[in-house]
């Protein structure tokens, strides 16, 4: 039994990877069929159109073959526009870590202003609220045309999508601190500044983490899409690049990198939450 | 130092030691002299002259009494009637002009009207220039517009429309901007799903939804033109909207539109990944009507001469190179790689040499499906600003032959192409027929006011 719940869990894993790769390869077998055109033609275009078809979705083993050559090369620099998939996610993850500082370096002081204050929360609240479901690339002319860089521009994206979660998450973990705590100080004549630090940073350091979490989660997703549009550098550039040349094979590998690369910027967030949550207890 | 010596001066010895005898010796005479001449251009000069000087008299002596007898003035008089001594300089002042600004960035967005300004980065037409030039590829025409006005870019491929909309401040703020060379002619296309191949007539085309690449393009012009010749009111009949050229194919092949006037490869590409067929070539619509700029704003030409006229040596020299059919292979290998187009090599060698797959199942021959003329004629600008005005994009009262002359600028293309060994036109307007009917530049409100349909107030 003990076998069952150390590897049931990752044998199902590999059982519905292995179901989903053998339903795509026989969705996306070929048959092979007859030219419809003459040999000229059929030099001049592709080999689905040459049999009177539109090109294909790719096979498994075609992505496949696309990844391995992505991971045996992937810091390639070939030119201001063609490099390698590893350069890319660095360019992505360097725009997402600066807005994503920056960010906390504003959200976190001004939540913890704000959460101290219920007046300041309460008139804080409406821009917050206006200003939060604004999806950030609507954010992007507006920044081209200000900021006049277009690297700026992708930071401040990052910047105005991550900041919300965390000043939100800041001002409500500031403000929910408990009374006995906060009295308990008072009693013991804290200064403020030691209050700040010693008894409501250690309180309501879990619902920041978790602010700072759902933020970088935002930002990874955001930044394909400002990739996209400004182009340029990052792996939202790959993207589209191979979008601009129709390669389905290399757009799924760009999206599986983006998927991993997602995941371990979570968990390293999720891990540091565990760590400090450790060391606060 | 004796390079700077005025070789007009008697007193001047074109020798040894110092002339003017205020000094020890000659290397204190031209350290003072350096000191007070920091005038780049008029040290030009004086090294033009003075080798004039020397040929004309290889004594010094002879020189300094043939000057003391008849005075500097007289003698330059007397030399410049046989020798172009003020073309000399001029020739002198270009050639070895320092640039400004060395390291460019070039923005162009991946189609193959970007010809010359693509290729003249692998196949080296910067580099002899004396320029090191990233070529930048872009997501879209607004994204190009934005970073070449917020200066990302110095220079930039676009839509020969739109320097002239930038000018009026047509969908951005006024800028002055500037097209010292067109890119291409011809090299568009209307290209159907492949569904429609029985509906080859424009008349059965009510409904549907067209992609042009921008507002402010020659596609959109010529769609409207084209439709409206055919009696559809390309605003309530048709839909057209604006589409980036390389997310085209992908929206015909899912359906979202029914076919596009768009740029090359794009039309190619349909017809390779069979989704589309090609309709017809625009240059059957308006033969030899420019498609896309190479764009320079008007302070980056006043600020930088030599660095502008260096790019546009550049690019005159490519598309001089580029307008040889028998180059096109070449060039085809050159600028399909991820780096550039990032297109098959036989989508792009078939736009470029004109023998093409016309997804119909026929193989077509073209030569001059896409060609390159870089000369900016007066009338292309006359005639998008009229199509501007007919279809509400340019309101009120405008003096087109002014903003023509002010934004295609003319006179740079003639100078640059001559020293590109091509033959440019002499006059800067011409008339031109689309699709039969004739454009006189010189009248181009009776132009507006002959067409049916129009959205003129």
């Amino acid at each position: 039994m003990k076998g069952l719940q150390v590897w049931g869990a990752p044998l199902l894993s590999a059982a519905i990877l292995l179901v989903f790769l053998a339903v795509w390869h026989a969705s996306t077998r070929q048959e092979a069929s007859a030219q419809v055109v003459d040999a000229e033609y059929a030099k001049l275009v592709g080999a689905e159109a040459a049999t009177g078809k539109k090109s294909a979705f790719p096979t498994p083993a075609e992505v496949g073959r696309k990844i391995l050559g992505h991971l045996t090369d992937p810091f390639y620099d070939k030119g201001p526009n063609d490099k390698g998939i590893g350069i890319q996610l660095a360019f992505s993850i360097a725009r997402v870590l600066t807005g994503f500082l920056l960010a906390a370096l504003v959200a976190i002081p001004v939540g913890f202003l704000i959460g101290m204050s219920p007046l300041v929360y309460r008139a804080f609240d409406p821009f917050i609220q206006v200003l939060k479901p604004i999806s950030p690339l609507a954010w992007m002319p507006l920044a081209l045309f200000t900021l006049q860089d277009s690297g700026v521009s992708a930071i401040f994206v990052i910047f105005i999508c991550s900041i919300w979660p965390m000043l939100i998450n800041t001002a409500f973990g500031v403000a929910a601190v408990r009374r006995e705590w906060l009295n308990v100080a008072k009693t013991l004549e804290v200064g403020p500044v030691r209050k700040a630090f010693r008894v409501i940073l250690p309180a309501a350091a879990p619902t920041i983490m978790t602010g700072m979490r759902i933020s970088i989660g935002i930002a990874w997703l955001v930044i394909v899409a400002a990739e996209m549009l400004v182009g340029g550098t990052g792996i939202g550039y790959f993207v589209w690049n191979e979008w601009n040349n129709l390669s389905i094979a290399n757009i799924i590998s760009g999206i599986l990198a983006i998927g991993l690369v997602g995941m371990i910027l979570d968990l390293s967030l999720a891990r540091l939450t565990n760590h400090e949550a450790g060391y606060l207890s | 130092m004796s390079a700077f010596k005025d070789p007009f001066s008697a007193e001047v010895k074109l020798g040894q030691g110092c002339e003017c005898g205020l000094h020890t010796d000659s290397a204190a005479h031209d350290a003072d002299l350096a000191r007070r001449t920091s005038d780049p251009e008029a040290l030009g000069s004086r090294v033009v002259d003075q080798a004039v000087m020397r040929a004309l008299f290889p004594q010094d002596g002879a020189r300094r009494r043939f000057l003391k007898a008849v005075g500097a003035n007289t003698a330059l008089a007397a030399i410049a009637q046989f020798f172009p001594l003020g073309a000399a300089r001029e020739a002198f002042a270009q050639g070895n002009g320092r640039i400004e600004k060395p390291n460019l960035k070039v923005g162009f967005i991946p189609i193959t009207c970007a010809t010359p300004i693509i290729m003249s980065q692998p196949m080296g037409y910067f580099g002899r220039a004396g320029l090191n030039v990233d070529v930048v590829k872009t997501a879209g025409w607004a994204v190009i517009r934005d970073k070449t006005l917020n200066k990302e870019y110095d220079a930039a491929h676009m839509l020969s429309p739109m320097p002239l909309a930038i000018t009026l401040g047509i969908g951005s703020r006024p800028i002055p901007y500037t097209t010292p060379a067109i890119e291409n002619i011809n090299g568009q296309a209307i290209t159907l799903a492949i569904k429609h191949k029985d509906k080859r007539d424009p008349r059965q085309w009510k409904g549907f939804k067209f992609a042009v690449p921008f507002d402010y393009s020659i596609h959109n012009y010529l769609l409207r033109y084209f439709v409206a010749e055919h009696g559809l009111d390309p605003d309530r009949d048709i839909q057209i909207r604006a589409v980036p050229p390389p997310e085209m194919v992908a929206n015909l092949r899912a359906d979202n539109i029914d076919g596009f006037l768009a740029p090359d490869p794009v039309n190619q590409r349909a017809v390779y990944d069979g989704v589309g067929f090609i309709h017809m070539l625009t240059k059957d619509i308006w033969e030899g009507h420019p498609c896309c700029a190479f764009a320079v704003s008007r302070e980056f030409v006043t600020q930088n001469p030599n660095t502008y006229r260096a790019l546009l040596k550049a690019i005159m020299e490519a598309t001089a190179f580029a307008t040889r059919p028998e180059n096109r292979k070449q060039i085809a290998e050159a600028i399909a790689p991820a780096n550039y187009l990032n297109q098959p090599v036989t989508v792009v060698e078939q736009v470029l040499t004109g023998t093409f797959a016309d997804g119909l199942g026929n193989v077509q021959k073209v030569p001059n499906r896409i060609d390159f003329d870089p000369f900016p004629w007066h009338s292309f600008a006359i005639w998008i600003l009229t199509q501007m005005k007919r279809w509400g994009q340019l309101k009120g009262d405008v003096d087109y032959a002014k903003v023509a002359r002010e934004v295609f600028l003319a006179t740079d293309a003639t100078r640059l192409m001559k020293e590109a060994g091509m033959k440019p036109p002499s006059a800067t307007s011409k008339k031109f027929s689309v699709m039969g009917k004739e454009f006189d530049p010189a009248r181009p409100d009776a132009y507006i006011a002959s067409f049916a349909i129009k959205r003129t107030a």
